[in-house]
């Protein structure tokens, strides 16, 4: 506890911008689905560090309760987006998502 | 019993919606019957409603159905009114109706527009009535506007032939400028009494002196109304026109029934007419002049129905002599002995013209008496009625208009007899070039000729004997016999006629007014005889050279192509011109540019929406970041 004090509420501030902001140029960014499903993760957990900051510079516990939930959630997500990622690999042979342009037009 | 009187326009209505909406699916039998049916029905109502308006204390039966419009200080309740003018109607219109729709299954059979036809007639019927049994300026005017749709309808009812509906429109617009001068008369009335209710506007009128310029202003929009409907002066061209119409519509809306209208409408406010003593001077002067220049150029047309319809129209014009010399029960004594005669004439050139196969031009008949005996003998009834012949029904009523033009101006029976003379010459020449001497048309024709089915005989032989002995329900007080429709009248016309009449004709010039007459018309029926039967001479045939003065009566005094070139050449001139400048110029390029640049936007807009999901987001992302810095 004491540790985690001893860091000013600001590093973690910074820290969680700065990954939230690496996942969104990466999701702006690359092709890869593979990579791009990592960088919403990535968003996701920048939250769940800024939750966990909060909830213990705060003394209030609800920031981790939503933490647990988000974790649940996200690893459902995984579970489902990686099965279609698969099958997307299955069918095209590459992970890149420019190829994934049928519906257009 | 007064529940009674809805009926009257109802059956028609119902004989309209049940044939208009499923004609096609039923028989030709049941149409006859439900179309033909509704009119009988409405016709017994209507001859119990009459009896109830002789015995009633009041002699008017007012029936208000539910309040039509509430605005303001404005109430219109649609009511009806059943007093002995309407109640008069009532019956020639059922009537004459119910015959003529008769005689149409008869003469329609062949036609394939069988269903549209007897709907229009049941639909032009329950206008008619709604027309007469209005208790407001208001219904009077639905009513007005509904028969000259029925009109125009039934004008244009072969619908194929271009000059047809040239003619069904000629009628429609020609009637329209009547109805503005009519409905700017009412919008008179609602401003200067505050109601279009009659009983309101009528019980106010009393209490208006003579002579007050509002009240001649109104008389005279409501005259052109009248001048349109009725074909008068110088709206008078769309009627001879009107005879592209089949045969039983000439005979039921062209002349018994619809163009008698402005007569009803100005015998129904005859109050204000009595004010306005210049009004009654225009209506009878109009009314003399149309019926002589109307009568001039029947004497020399060659179409069986254009000699009937220009007859039509100086009988119309008698009848607005009548109303403006103030004698307004013989006015509407004339629209009942016409209906009879013309109803009969036009009847039986439809009989005629069905025997000949379509042809209406009587330089090719001829003869036709030894073929068509039963259509003879009724048509010679129906010319003997139209020339004033005793004791024939036109023989009363004319000469009740003649003299009572004479009390009021020698000049204007002196019009008025010319007017007459020539009815009896045209009508006897229509009959001696028809019936008698030898047939003139093809082979084939001849081959073909045969008298009528039993459906047109009847109503031809009943109208024959109404034409008879319809006059006798005013028979001029000169032979000691009251003039029954005089005192049936009377409730209605008794606050005008003690100001306009003046006392009656001495007995001894009015027996010498009906033998001058009578001896006129003889003279004249003998003139044709003579010239037409003994030497047997015939009009000129298309083409042939004639006398100048014939040349112009030949051609309707060229009124037809007078208006062509005061009216509607500057009209389409100006037409064109507003196309070219204001229409291609003005109004396409705006609507234009606005379309363009509608298309022009979305061609732009269409451009953001790529379809790649990067682009998407990185607007979604820039969003989010813009909303949340700007805040």
């Amino acid at each position: 506890m004491q540790t985690i004090h001893n860091i000013p509420m600001n590093m973690y501030l910074l820290l969680s911008t700065v990954l939230f902001s690496i996942g969104v140029f990466g999701v702006l960014l690359r092709r890869n689905a593979i990579i791009i499903f990592m960088c919403v993760e990535l968003m996701l957990n920048a939250v769940n560090l800024l939750f966990v900051a909060f909830s213990a510079y705060l003394g209030d516990t609800q920031g981790q309760v939503f933490v647990f939930f988000i974790m649940a959630v996200a690893a459902a997500e995984v579970a489902v987006g990686l099965a279609i990622l698969t099958m997307i690999h299955r069918n095209t042979g590459s992970v890149d998502i420019e190829t994934l342009n049928k519906l257009k037009h | 019993m007064n529940q009674l009187i809805p009926l009257i326009p109802l059956f028609p209505l119902i004989g309209f919606l049940i044939v208009g909406l499923f004609g096609k699916k039923i028989s030709k039998n049941s149409i006859s019957i439900l179309a033909s049916g509704s009119i009988l029905a409405s016709f017994l109502v209507s001859v119990a409603v009459f009896v109830q308006v002789q015995n009633s204390a009041s002699h008017a039966i007012t029936v208000n159905l539910f309040d039509w419009i509430s605005s303001g200080k404005l109430h219109v309740s649609f009511s009806f009114l059943a007093d002995p003018l309407s109640a008069l109607f009532l019956l020639i219109i059922t009537g004459v109706g119910f015959l003529i729709h008769v005689y149409s299954v008869g003469y329609m059979k062949e036609d394939e527009g069988f269903h549209r036809f007897f709907a229009y007639l049941n639909l032009f019927v329950f206008f008619m009535l709604l027309l007469v049994l209005g208790s407001n300026y208001l219904i009077l005017f639905v009513g007005w506007e509904g028969v000259g749709l029925c009109s125009y309808l039934l004008i244009g009812f072969w619908f194929k032939n271009t000059a047809f509906n040239n003619a069904a429109k000629k009628a429609f617009i020609m009637n329209r400028i009547g109805d503005l001068g009519f409905l700017l008369g009412i919008l008179l009335i609602y401003l200067t009494f505050g109601s279009i209710n009659y009983i309101e506007v009528f019980g106010q009128a009393k209490f208006f002196s003579s002579e007050q310029p509002v009240i001649t202003a109104i008389t005279l929009l409501l005259f052109i109304g009248a001048m349109g409907k009725s074909a008068q002066l110088p709206l008078y061209t769309w009627l001879p026109d009107a005879m592209a119409g089949p045969t039983p519509v000439s005979a039921l809306i062209h002349a018994a029934t619809m163009v008698t209208a402005g007569v009803y409408m100005i015998a129904r406010s005859n109050i204000l007419y009595t004010l306005s003593p210049f009004s009654m001077q225009v209506v009878a002067i109009v009314g003399v002049l149309t019926s002589l220049f109307a009568a001039s150029i029947g004497l020399f047309q060659n179409d069986i129905k254009k000699v009937l319809a220009y007859s039509t129209v100086s009988q119309l014009g008698l009848m607005f002599l009548a109303l403006g010399v103030g004698a307004y029960t013989t006015g509407v004594f004339h629209v009942m002995t016409h209906a009879f005669f013309k109803a009969l004439l036009f009847l039986g050139a439809g009989s005629v013209i069905h025997a000949m196969g379509g042809e209406q031009d009587i330089r090719k008949m001829g003869g036709l008496k030894k073929y068509l005996p039963l259509t003879y003998l009724t048509f010679l009834a129906g010319t003997l009625a139209i020339s004033g012949i005793f004791p024939f029904a036109g023989f009363f009523s004319k000469d009740e208009i003649l003299a009572h033009t004479f009390e009021h101006n020698k000049f204007l029976w002196f019009l008025a007899s010319i007017a007459s003379a020539m009815t009896a010459f045209y009508m006897f020449r229509l009959l001696y070039l028809t019936f008698f001497s030898g047939f003139r048309g093809t082979k084939e024709q001849e081959h073909h000729l045969h008298e009528s089915p039993k459906s047109m005989t009847i109503p031809l032989i009943l109208l024959a004997i109404l034409s008879l002995v319809g006059g006798f329900v005013g028979i001029p007080e000169v032979f000691h016999v009251s003039h029954w429709l005089n005192g049936f009248l009377a409730p209605v016309f008794a606050d005008s006629e003690m100001k306009t009449m003046p006392e009656y004709t001495h007995h001894g010039t009015e027996i010498t007014l009906i033998l001058f007459a009578l001896s006129v018309a003889i003279a004249m029926i003998y003139l044709a005889n003579n010239y037409y039967v003994r030497l047997g001479k015939r009009p000129p045939e298309e083409g042939a050279a004639i006398p100048p003065f014939q040349k112009v009566l030949y051609n309707k005094y060229y009124v037809d192509e007078l208006y062509t070139t005061v009216f509607m050449k500057p009209f389409n001139w100006v037409s064109d011109k507003f196309y070219r400048f204001i229409e291609l110029r003005f109004v396409n390029v705006i609507v234009n540019s606005v379309g363009e640049g509608v298309s022009w936007g979305s061609r732009t807009l269409r451009l953001l929406q790529t379809g790649s999901i990067e682009f998407y987001l990185l607007i979604m992302v820039l969003s989010i970041a813009l909303i949340l810095f700007v805040r």
